[in-house]
């Protein structure tokens, strides 16, 4: 049990660090990477709470595509950042303000009596170990009950992939593209033509 | 012993901090996207932890749909803001009037 505390603190507080970090690190690139750190803590504590699965697809997902996705972007872009960090002390302030209020609050909902509520039983955690693995559980219940979840899942990501497909390309003038139904439509008569040369001279 | 609180303490501070993100870099559209993921991992936190202590499966399962929804939110974001930049040479947030909303 201490070594699941002293999991549980080292990954979160990590992920904290990190996340502040991230939004307040001077050259992007620096927040990307600090925000690949935060999203591996966050898979380990996932993997504390038993769910490994989701764990490992965050860091497929995470790390492997979006954060490599803000990487690209980040660095393809010539970007002035200097430029674009003033007024961040001008508005620490207001937005320090605005956090602890935020924070306060939320921590007052948790810390509040909640006897009558759902999740009530304070069993210690421990990673499910049942006879169906984390995965197959997953499978077995994402497949039918929400099955219609599922698919619109993939119709969301067949949205955005055609979305940003669409956004991004561009004609650009003086490219000599392939017409495959000219090319086929072709015959000998426009193909072809006959020329008489005559010797010596050349057409 | 870690509680079901810690967790859900864990997510809050991770989604203020998203929050404060969005406020801070108010000119940086990719901090503002970075603190957009932030916000959606700490709802993925929230998830899990509670499907973990209810003992239900359920919670991963909508976890895994918003991961999928905060894929599709970061391409598409991108893609606009490349589009943008290529527009106007710049991602300042307060430029982006055009459409005079």
């Amino acid at each position: 049990m201490i070594i699941y505390s002293l999991t549980f603190y080292l990954f979160s507080s990590v992920a904290v660090l990190s996340a502040l970090m991230v939004i307040s690190a001077k050259n992007p690139v620096h927040s990307v990477l600090f925000l690949i750190l935060s999203f591996v803590n966050a898979s380990g504590l996932f993997v504390l709470l038993g769910a490994e699965f989701l764990a490992m697809i965050l860091v497929v997902v995470y790390v492997g595509a979006v954060a490599v996705l803000f990487l690209f972007v980040v660095m393809m872009l010539d970007i002035n950042f200097v430029k674009l960090r003033e007024g961040f002390l001008q508005y620490l302030p207001f937005g320090a303000l605005l956090g602890i209020v935020l924070v306060i609050e939320l921590g007052i909902l948790f810390l509040t009596d909640r006897s009558s509520n759902i999740y009530n039983n304070q069993t210690p955690l421990q990673p499910i170990v049942n006879e169906v693995e984390n995965t197959k559980m997953i499978g077995q219940i994402l497949y039918t009950e929400y099955f219609y979840l599922f698919q619109i899942c993939g119709i969301i990501l067949l949205v955005a992939m055609i979305g940003s497909i669409t956004l991004t390309l561009r004609d650009k003038g003086g490219v000599k593209r392939q017409n495959i139904v000219s090319q086929n439509t072709v015959d000998a008569s426009t193909a072809i033509e006959k020329k008489k040369v005559k010797i010596g001279e050349g057409i | 012993m870690i509680t079901l609180e810690h967790y859900l303490f864990l997510g809050a501070i991770i989604f203020t901090l998203g929050v404060l993100g969005i406020f801070l870099n108010k000119k940086n559209l990719i901090i503002i996207l970075m603190s957009i993921e932030l916000i959606l991992l700490s709802v993925n936190i929230n998830f899990i932890a509670f499907s973990a202590y209810i003992n239900d499966i359920s919670g991963q399962i909508f976890a895994m749909l918003t991961l999928t929804v905060a894929a599709a939110e970061a391409a598409i974001g991108l893609a606009i803001l490349v589009v943008f930049f290529r527009n106007l040479g710049s991602i300042e947030v307060n430029k982006i009037n055009q459409l005079k909303g």
